[in-house]
């Protein structure tokens, strides 16, 4: 599509002729994921995720749907639903497990893939929209993660809708009847589980759609690559099938292994104990924590202890909670830097693997610690680390720092040296 | 020849992990498939016991069995007769009345209470009910006629009503399923 | 300009970080948090082995019977187990006639066929556990106002499951000498009973398996209080997951075909990449 080199659809069995002048899927399959897609042949397995999200996603709404089938989204009879799902339905147990560690899953193979981005520099020119589309997947993601955790009707379920739509509440003026109109009453309850249900059986189908956009705007100028250099000619690339087809394929199988070993023989330990407790809106837990893929913005979001001038310490933990991701979309415009990849920019390399990794892992960390010193310190530390290396670090450094000298071409950097790049005019 | 050895060789292993992905998605679709069938609760919930001892000659009931109505009807002499009086042979679904009953209690005429053409409950079980032309079930949906056999004369159904598997536990229970 | 924005917006959050981070220094350097008799003397569960632990896992079901019968004979006057079905128990080894004259020893809330008012009559198999309780306010009122907690998910409910069960059936003991002279205040109430593997210490249930041969095991088991803790203990993981078992063996089955067919796979890969270097 983009490149001139990229093989053209010929259909060879007649009615395959007719089918692309009638409706041109196949042509359009073949020149997304087909060998009509030119992909530079120098990706790491970091390049892999996406694909495995696409299939996280894939396994979400097929047990989901399959889930929906045997739950009631009444909270007289949502957990005991679910338990019936689990005790009572063939094979029920597997997509129960299955439905709740995929979404596991899926977070930490889209993790891997925004910080392959963050570090090869994916967000830049010329796939800005590819990176903002990203975004909003996640933000869609964590909506329906969310709503999805609500539904077993659990201590956590509970409690954690009560304690996200309380964050709404410490918006100025309108908080109060904001969450109110969220939970559709004064707590969760019937009115706030159904909306919750009907929403998070939708919002996966949103994502898909999303998805094609993202899909779409990376088919404009075509995939990133290790070395942040655009293709340049034929040599740099390889069609999408067979080779990146074959390479995904493997990781899906390796990844399927993982997640098997999970579902099967640890289907649990990612969950809360609390959760196999009926709600009681009497009654707190001890210990309420998220699920694990919130930890880092659920420790943004206690980080903030004290009033800041006249801006009360809850509304700045919920500014700053929804500022942490909101400031990705920023990213395109924040980093300066003439290179994308983060391997040719010596400096940029070490604020994020001694910076911004560091800094999220002790987020990680004190998101799910109890609500007590020396995790708040930690995280305040850590918090401040995150901010500054978005919205200070990151713009500073990406226009100051002399970055090491590119190779020509994909191909140079591969074979070690490239043919055109003797006829090209030096840089 | 060493070349074309090669050759095959690896075509082969791209052909079986191919099969594989194939394999794995059959196997996926294996519980898929099975976890829309009755679940262990229903299946255990499939036998269901009831007490004929208040039902007169001439009276019926509907009890529940695999949550559809299933017609226990104690059968008058003269509906006996009217039963086996009919020629077999002339029936749309030929069945005798002893072999839809248990011997020694050809009284009991215990049947689905499901239309077998489109799954209506027949009338006729209920006091007062229109009992159709030929005294047994009438199905108002189409105009299905069963006799005191249960047994279908008249209109769209294809089959007598079915009779369910089921066993005298005592003179006075019946164990349905 | 853009940067300059995002500079000052990144110094509005550091700076409040920092003052947060400051204050919350300064009051945990003066202010050390009190100690509290639950973070001293709380104890994590014992370690204690089940049958069913372990990849290879199964149940014991001669275990799961005793445990059953602790159950039946004790746990049951006060705590439901309303996921489970009596039918379910054949899971265990009971026959269908067995498991019918368990259920028929249970009455359950029903309807009365002549009058078609709400009635007890005996248990059938398709029937759940039924409740000791007819509400919570009812299991308040009889239970020095707390509530016995249904069973049936009990083992993965808490961290470490089995074994708190475990170690809070076997865990009762008097107050230590030590806690009442650090923590005076944290006296057991009257009504309440000292068990350190309880949260806060301190919990409404009297010990409930009081003494060996409580109950008398069919199989010739001595019903030491040690045995009954771990019968129950391992009857309560199986209602909490009956399917563990065929979790577990499915398991074995797709990481063995999963392992042959990633490995085709990266042959494939390997294959179909050997003349591209990359």
């Amino acid at each position: 599509m983009s490149f001139p080199w990229a093989n053209e659809y010929k259909p060879s069995h007649p009615f395959m002729k007719w089918m692309d002048e009638k409706l041109p899927l196949p042509r359009l399959v073949y020149n997304s994921v087909g060998g009509g897609y030119p992909v530079p042949r120098n990706l790491n397995y970091f390049w892999n995720f996406g694909f495995l999200a696409l299939i996280c996603l894939t396994i979400q709404i097929v047990t989901g749907i399959v889930m929906a089938m045997h739950y009631a989204a009444n909270t007289a009879v949502a957990f005991d639903t679910i338990e019936h799902t689990v005790r009572d339905v063939n094979w029920g147990w597997l997509f129960r497990y299955a439905h709740a560690n995929g979404a596991s899953a899926f977070f930490v193979v889209i993790y891997i893939h925004i910080f392959r981005g963050f570090y090869y520099g994916s967000y830049k020119a010329p796939r800005e929209m590819v990176w903002l589309l990203g975004v909003v997947i996640f933000l869609l993601m964590m909506a329906t993660a969310f709503m999805g955790y609500v539904l077993p009707w659990g201590q956590m379920s509970f409690w954690g809708a009560k304690v996200i739509t309380g964050l709404f509440g410490a918006i100025p003026l309108v908080g109060e009847p904001l969450q109110q109109w969220l939970l559709g009453g004064f707590a969760p309850d019937n009115a706030a589980l159904n909306r919750f249900f009907s929403l998070h059986y939708l919002l996966p189908f949103v994502i898909v759609g999303v998805v094609v956009l993202h899909i779409w705007a990376l088919h404009i100028p075509g995939s990133s690559n290790p070395t942040g250099v655009e293709v340049k000619t034929e040599s740099d690339t390889v069609p999408f099938y067979p080779y990146y087809i074959a390479k995904d394929g493997w990781a899906v199988g390796a990844f399927a292994f993982l997640f098997a070993a999970a579902v099967f023989f640890f289907p649990n330990s990612l969950g809360h104990p609390d959760n196999y407790i009926p709600a009681n809106p009497m009654s707190t837990p001890a210990h309420i924590v998220p699920e694990w893929y919130f930890w880092p913005f659920y420790a943004i979001l206690r980080a903030f202890t004290q009033d800041f001038f006249f801006i009360p310490a809850k509304l700045m933990g919920v500014l700053a909670m929804f500022g942490a991701i909101l400031v990705w979309f920023f990213l395109p415009w924040l980093d300066k830097s003439p290179v994308r990849s983060g391997s040719y920019r010596p400096t940029y390399k070490k604020f994020f693997w001694f910076g911004l990794i560091p800094a999220m892992a002790v987020l990680f960390y004190c998101g799910g610690a109890p609500a007590a010193e020396p995790y708040v310190m930690f995280s305040q530390i850590a918090a401040l680390y995150y901010f500054a290396h978005f919205l200070i670090i990151l713009p500073i450094v990406s226009a100051i720092e002399k970055p090491l000298p590119l190779p020509y071409s994909i191909t140079e950097a591969v074979l070690g040296k490239d043919d055109g790049a003797e006829l090209a005019p030096t840089a | 020849m060493a070349e074309e050895d090669g050759v095959r060789r690896r075509d082969f292993i791209n052909i079986a992990a191919v099969s594989a992905a194939g394999v794995a998605g059959v196997g996926v679709v294996v519980p898929l498939v099975s976890q829309m069938s009755a679940s262990a609760d229903v299946l255990a919930a499939s036998s269901t016991e009831v007490d004929i001892s208040a039902i007169q000659p001439g009276q019926a009931i509907k009890a529940v069995f695999r949550k559809q109505p299933v017609f226990v009807r104690n059968l008058t002499p003269e509906e006996i007769k009217e039963a086996n009086k009919v020629d077999v042979s002339s029936l749309r679904d030929p069945e005798t009345l002893a072999e839809r009953t248990k011997e020694g209690k050809e009284n009991w005429l215990i049947t689905m209470g499901v239309c077998t053409h489109l799954g209506c409950v027949p009338l006729g079980a209920g006091e007062g009910e229109n009992k159709g032309e030929f005294g047994g079930y009438f199905c108002p949906c189409h105009g299905s006629s069963y006799d005191t056999a249960a047994r279908i004369r008249k209109g769209p159904a294809p089959k007598n009503l079915e009779v369910p598997e089921y066993e005298f536990t005592s003179d006075t229970v019946v164990k349905i399923g | 300009m853009a940067r300059i924005l995002s500079i000052l917006v990144g110094l509005f959050f550091t700076v409040a970080l920092l003052w947060s981070f400051g204050l919350g220094f300064y009051t945990w350097t003066t202010e050390p948090a009190a100690a509290t008799a639950e973070h001293e003397f709380h104890l994590h569960p014992k370690n204690v082995h089940f049958a069913s632990d372990g990849p290879f896992g199964k149940f014991d079901n001669q275990q799961l019977q005793r445990g059953f019968q602790v159950y039946k004979e004790v746990c049951s006057a006060c705590h439901s187990l309303s996921h489970v079905a009596f039918r379910d128990l054949e899971q265990l080894g009971y026959s269908e006639a067995e498991v019918k004259a368990i259920a028929a020893g249970f009455t359950v809330p029903g309807t009365d066929p002549n009058t078609g008012e709400s009635a007890m009559v005996p248990g059938s198999p398709t029937d759940y556990f039924p409740k000791p309780f007819a509400n919570d306010i009812a299991a308040r009122a009889a239970n020095n106002n707390a509530v016995p907690p249904d069973l049936s998910l009990m083992t993965k409910a808490r961290h470490n499951g089995p074994a708190y069960v475990y170690s809070l059936l076997t865990g009762y003991r008097d107050q230590p000498a030590e806690l009442l002279k650090h923590f005076p205040e944290a006296k057991t109430p009257p009504g309440l009973h000292y068990n350190p593997y309880f949260a806060n210490l301190n919990l409404a249930m009297a010990p409930p398996l009081s003494g060996d041969g409580q109950v008398e095991y069919g199989d010739g088991t001595k019903s030491t209080v040690d045995q009954m803790a771990k019968d129950v203990a391992a009857f309560l993981i199986w209602t909490a997951e009956p399917t563990l078992e065929k979790r577990k063996q499915t398991g074995w089955a797709v990481l063995g075909f999963l392992l042959f067919a990633t490995i085709l796979g990266y042959m494939s890969y390997r294959n179909i990449w050997s003349d591209k270097k990359h």
